[in-house]
């Protein structure tokens, strides 16, 4: 059970507070008539499933009722990062990678583990 | 003497006091401090059990967490009824009742042991699967009379007489194991004043030193773990919990721990004060830090006839006569491949019994233990090792051979060695479970030769948990652990004024596994790695032989570390076993996965208080109690209770009889349709909308336009996701330019809250709106029927001309002489009123309600009759008449859908998606059966052709159906593909009992499509 840090509140709190809503920064198009219907589609259906570093969306339900969002690594399940809608988030799969890449020898799993990243689709 | 195997003197027993219980229903003596297998041992009872598939009979072998064979069921009464106890881990109380759960007869004389000698050859790995899988109907009948022979316990069929808590803490550092490196852990992190919670599964603390042989500070190793327990016990803000098993290790240092309270004292908890307590109490413990000081298990040797009674772990033995003043036995055979098996020899023969020979493993063994042995005159047979042991229910000869390690091979003559205990070691297996919990592999360290947790952020192992043994060491690596646990909680590091414990000298151990026997694996007599799933080394080089070569396969299909036991005694005994069929190494061929809980916890001490009426809360509206009152039955929606139907009494033959819900609900209708009824609707959703943007936001999430609705006005609006589905339907009303009230159906108030909070907050913060939900501060009535306006003109001072006050409208005034919102807006098609008064004068107005509607036949209606009345005028139920796949087209209400609006609201975009246009997708349209007197099953499928082969293409269901008496017969809305084009077809409804009923399709508005009776 994840013990989250809440950036509205301050404070960290138990998961049963929150709400999980899926991958963060997925922008819903400007003017939706005018995309493909292969473009509605991706944005409607198509999420990524990466095998580390992994934005998320959660909403603090039963606290404060703010969605924020949250870099998640998703085999160690550690929480990198929480920060406020609308902002960016400062630790990325690339920077992780690279960061990883230099702390251990490890390169060629970190490899395998970005070509993981591009998602279903790949 | 009642105890045959007592010592007179030793141990931490209270030989003052004498304690009575029954094992399989014979009366033995044991004494305060004793486990209930550390009794039956001083009682001389060998055999606690049937094994479970071979039904052998077992005893005790270990003497703690890790028994594999002691396992009972206790209690003396049917109500507690407690499986799968380790009698190992049970503290023996006065009148304690325990039964073995296997055998039949009974342990002593099993007739399923017949099956197991006779079929032992016959049953290997995969037995079951492969000889009772054909045919697969009888698979059932099969399953229960295996299941019935090889039980491991039964639950009571009695309900719980117990309560059990759950409790929710923080701490600093959590220290799992209060042995020497648990006891200095927690004293370094208690000592720079964190908040430290030390727990251990024993009755007692201090792990091994209660066992020790060794001094601290030139005093016994338990006077120095009273020292430091009594300084933890003065520090503030250190807990200690005995009894207590930290058994899982979740995300983010997230540990259970499962403390029991009062399960040392009786089966059902004793009342103190005239109150219950409470038997077990589930601690959830967010931890700072957590070191992990739980220690290591000793590893047995795998050799043939190993689990004959009589079979036990060195260290066991130790534990018995140093801590319980029990010697298990009379002559003893020690197998070892280390230094650390010696001690139980030592022990053994200062108990004054005979050691016959100790077969150490090792060409050359030379440590401190060795030479303590042979200056006692004891013989160390070097290079050997028991290759087998034989006897009937007890051991009666131990085979000593010289073997060859490397070869795997005996490579000497065999010698037969008469005695009755044969105590083995192979070395040390740290416990690494809790660590695993949290998905980290354990490694394996060839120095160790065990597996050592992998790094699991903030945690910290210490001691025999990543494989330091030597107590001296334990007790500096626990300390090191704690103060720097302590350190990363913002603590000052602590210096270590270690206390003084003589280093032995030691020699080296060498890895043993499996002993080879004279004959080979698969022909050999059983060599049990398993002992609770029984399951044996020539089981797993079988499986091996088979292709199963990932251990997790092995696994499966051995059972091997499956169930209650999760591999404590076997797991690496078997992996090694594995690797050595395979040609590999032990960490090529890896370990399993543990997984929580390390021991058996109870469903009660999981479930808490959150069982009977406090499973789950239940809501209920203002009017909740005159429902009770008037004989209502209730349905669940959601978490609120709502009226169901309103059974009234009639008369019968024989006195009075209530009415069925069929006659509740005829009747209620007809009050509706005829007169008025009144239905209470307050666990409808009710979310206040305020701002400036208010009505641009409702505009976006609705489907229909919003806005030209005036204050004063009410709408009806679908909402969709953006996959232009109907998730919501409602309708909002405007109370003010930038104030809107917005209903949701009863189940989805919070689901739609969400919904517009997360398109505000996430894709349109610049919009200046609002949201609250104010479902529980007002109350709903809704007064309905022709003659609604007559009762309401009776208590109110709103004007309600059908001119001035029109449907769809709302009004501000007084109703009962109590500020009211009433709203124009019909769920049954008739002229309605839906009074809002604040929740708190709702039971006055409800009364008054009734007061003056008798005379005009107030009646009062439930959830069965609103759906029948809705379902007459085709008014869907979003989630039972949609279900995510259903458009505003497919519903067939393009007049709630704004195409022209400026924004493209949620849902729009998809409707122009080629799937979503296809003019075959499921559109809802009504049924009416053929035969009147039938009422369609909710969910049948709709098929166009019934003489179709089977299987016949499905066209649609049905979603709502019900008999409505006015119409005097039963209909049915449903979705069929195309529907909307196939108005007055025939339809076909095959049922499971080979019916199949026609139907027709028509317009899902059964009743005034016009809408005339509601426009009145």
């Amino acid at each position: 059970m994840f013990y989250i840090f809440c950036p509205y509140c301050g404070e960290h709190r138990e998961e049963e507070e929150f709400h999980p809503k899926g991958q963060a920064h997925i922008s819903r198009p400007a003017d939706p008539e005018a995309t493909s219907d292969e473009e509605w589609g991706d944005y409607l259906f198509f999420r990524d499933n990466p095998r580390g570093v992994h934005h998320e969306l959660w909403v603090h339900a039963v606290g404060c009722r703010k969605f924020f969002n949250i870099t998640r690594h998703t085999v160690s399940y550690e929480i990198l990062e929480v920060y406020k809608m609308g902002e960016q988030p400062s630790i990325t799969a690339e920077h992780y990678a690279a960061q990883q890449g230099a702390a251990s020898a490890d390169k060629e799993r970190n490899a395998s583990q970005a070509k993981h990243q591009e998602g279903v689709r790949a | 003497m009642s105890q045959p195997n007592r010592l007179k003197t030793g141990g931490r027993v209270d030989r003052s006091r004498q304690l009575t219980f029954t094992f399989n229903g014979q009366r033995y003596q044991g004494h305060p401090g004793d486990t209930l297998a550390s009794a039956l041992l001083a009682n001389g009872v060998d055999i606690v059990n049937r094994s479970f598939k071979y039904s052998r009979p077992r005893g005790i072998v270990a003497a703690g967490a890790e028994e594999p064979n002691g396992i009972v069921q206790l209690g003396s009464s049917e109500a507690g009824q407690v499986p799968n106890v380790r009698a190992t881990q049970q503290a023996l109380y006065q009148n304690l009742s325990a039964r073995s759960t296997n055998g039949w007869p009974n342990v002593q004389r099993d007739l399923m042991g017949l099956v197991g000698k006779l079929g032992g050859q016959f049953m290997p790995p995969g037995f079951y699967y492969k000889t009772f899988m054909a045919p697969a109907s009888m698979w059932l009948t099969y399953e229960k009379y295996i299941r019935k022979a090889a039980g491991l316990g039964r639950s009571p069929t009695e309900n719980d007489a117990d309560i059990y808590d759950h409790r929710h803490q923080h701490c600093d550092v959590l220290v799992v194991g209060a042995g020497p490196a648990g006891l200095s852990a927690a004293l370094a992190a208690g000592r720079a004043g964190a908040r430290v919670i030390l727990v251990d599964e024993q009755e007692e603390m201090g792990g091994s030193l209660l066992s020790s042989r060794e001094s601290i500070d030139d005093a016994p190793a338990t006077t120095w773990a009273e020292k430091v327990l009594k300084e933890l016990s003065a520090l503030e803000d250190v807990t200690l919990m005995p009894r207590t098993t930290a058994n899982g290790y979740h995300d983010h240092n997230f540990v259970t721990l499962h403390e029991r309270c009062t399960e040392h004292l009786a089966d059902i908890a004793p009342h103190v004060g005239g109150r219950r307590q409470v038997r077990s109490r589930m601690h959830r413990v967010r931890a700072g830090q957590v070191v992990l000081a739980s220690g290591a298990h000793e590893r047995p040797l795998v050799y043939a006839g190993n689990d004959v009674p009589g079979n036990m772990l060195a260290g066991a033995v130790s534990t018995y006569i140093r801590r319980y003043g029990v010697v298990p036995g009379n002559r003893l055979v020690l197998a070892t491949s280390n230094d650390d098996g010696y001690r139980a020899a030592l022990d053994w023969s200062e108990a004054g019994r005979e050691v016959v020979a100790i077969a150490d493993a090792r060409q050359n063994p030379d440590g401190e233990l060795v030479e303590q042995a042979r200056a006692k005159g004891i013989r160390v047979i070097a290079g050997s090792a028991v290759i087998e042991a034989r006897g009937d229910k007890r051991v009666a000869v131990a085979k000593v051979a010289k073997i060859d390690i490397e070869g795997f091979k005996v490579s000497g003559p065999v010698e037969e060695l008469a005695c009755d205990t044969i105590a083995s070691s192979g070395g040390f297996s740290p416990v690494v479970h809790l660590a695993s919990h949290t998905g980290s592999r354990p490694t394996w360290n060839e120095e160790l030769l065990g597996f050592v947790p992998s790094p699991v952020k903030g945690m910290t192992p210490t001691g025999g948990a990543h494989g330091v043994y030597a107590l001296g060491k334990v007790i500096a690596d626990g300390f090191k652990a704690g103060s720097a646990a302590g350190e990363a909680c913002g603590f000052e590091r602590q210096d270590a004024s270690l206390p003084k414990v003589d280093e032995r000298r030691e020699g080296a151990a060498v890895a043993l596994y499996q002993v080879p026997h004279q004959k080979a694996t698969l022909r050999g007599p059983k060599q049990f790695v398993d002992m609770q799933n029984d399951v044996t080394a020539a089981a797993i080089e079988l499986a091996t032989r088979e292709g199963f070569e990932s251990i997790e396969h092995v696994k499966r299909y051995t059972a091997l570390g499956f169930g209650t036991d999760q591999g404590k005694l076997g797991n690496i005994n078997g992996m090694a076993i594995a690797a050595r069929c395979l040609g590999r190494t032990i960490p090529e061929v890896g370990t399993t996965v543990f997984r929580p809980n390390y021991t058996p916890v109870s469903f009660g001490a999981i479930v808490g208080r959150h069982c009977g009426e406090l499973f789950d809360p239940e809501r209920y509206t203002a009017m909740h109690q005159w429902h009770v009152e008037n004989g209502a039955e209730f349905e669940d929606v959601g978490q609120w209770k709502r009226p169901w139907y309103f059974p009234q009494k009639r008369r019968a033959e024989n006195g009075e009889r209530l009415e069925t819900m069929h006659e509740a609900v005829a009747r209620e209708c007809s009050a509706v349709r005829e007169k008025v009824g009144i239905l209470d609707a307050s666990t409808l959703g009710k979310i206040d909308i305020q701002g400036p943007d208010a009505r641009e936001f409702l505009g976006r999430v609705y489907t229909n336009k919003w806005a030209k609705l005036a204050p004063g006005r009410v709408r009806y609006g679908l909402m969709c996701k953006d996959d232009g589905m109907v998730f919501d339907d409602g309708t909002t009303s405007c109370l003010g330019e930038n104030h809107f009230l917005m209903t949701t159906s009863t189940g989805g108030a919070a689901t739609v809250l969400e919904w517009l909070e997360i398109w505000h907050q996430t894709e349109w913060p610049e919009l200046d709106v609002y949201f609250n939900s104010v479902t529980d501060h007002w109350a709903t009535m809704t007064v309905t029927g022709p003659e609604a306006r007559k009762l309401m003109a009776e208590l109110t001072d709103i004007d309600l001309d059908k001119d001035s006050f029109k449907f769809m409208d709302w009004h501000e005034g007084n109703v009962a002489g109590v500020p009211a919102r009433v709203f124009r807006i019909s769920f049954t098609g008739e002229l309605a009123y839906e009074i809002n008064v604040q929740a708190n004068y709702a039971m006055h107005v409800w009364k008054k309600l009734f007061a003056h509607g008798d005379k005009y036949g107030l009646t009062p209606y439930g959830t069965e009759t609103m759906h029948v009345l809705r379902a007459e005028k085709g008014f869907i139920i979003a989630g039972q008449d949609t279900d995510g796949s259903v458009t505003p087209e497919d519903l067939g209400m393009h007049w709630a859908i704004g195409y022209d609006k400026p924004n493209s609201w949620i849902g729009k975009r998809a409707l122009t998606r080629p799937d979503t246009k296809r003019t075959d997708r499921k559109q809802m349209v009504g049924l009416k059966p053929k035969d009147p007197s039938v009422v369609l099953e909710e969910g049948a499928q709709v098929v166009f052709d019934p003489n179709h082969a089977i299987p016949m293409p499905m066209k649609g269901h049905v979603t709502s159906s019900y008999y409505s008496p006015t119409l005097q017969s039963g209909f049915a809305l449903a979705v069929v593909k195309g529907g909307h084009q196939k108005m007055g077809e025939t339809v076909y409804l095959p049922m499971v009992d080979g019916q199949v009923h026609e139907a027709e399709i028509v317009s899902p508005i059964f009743l005034d499509p016009k809408g005339e009776r509601q426009n009145v």
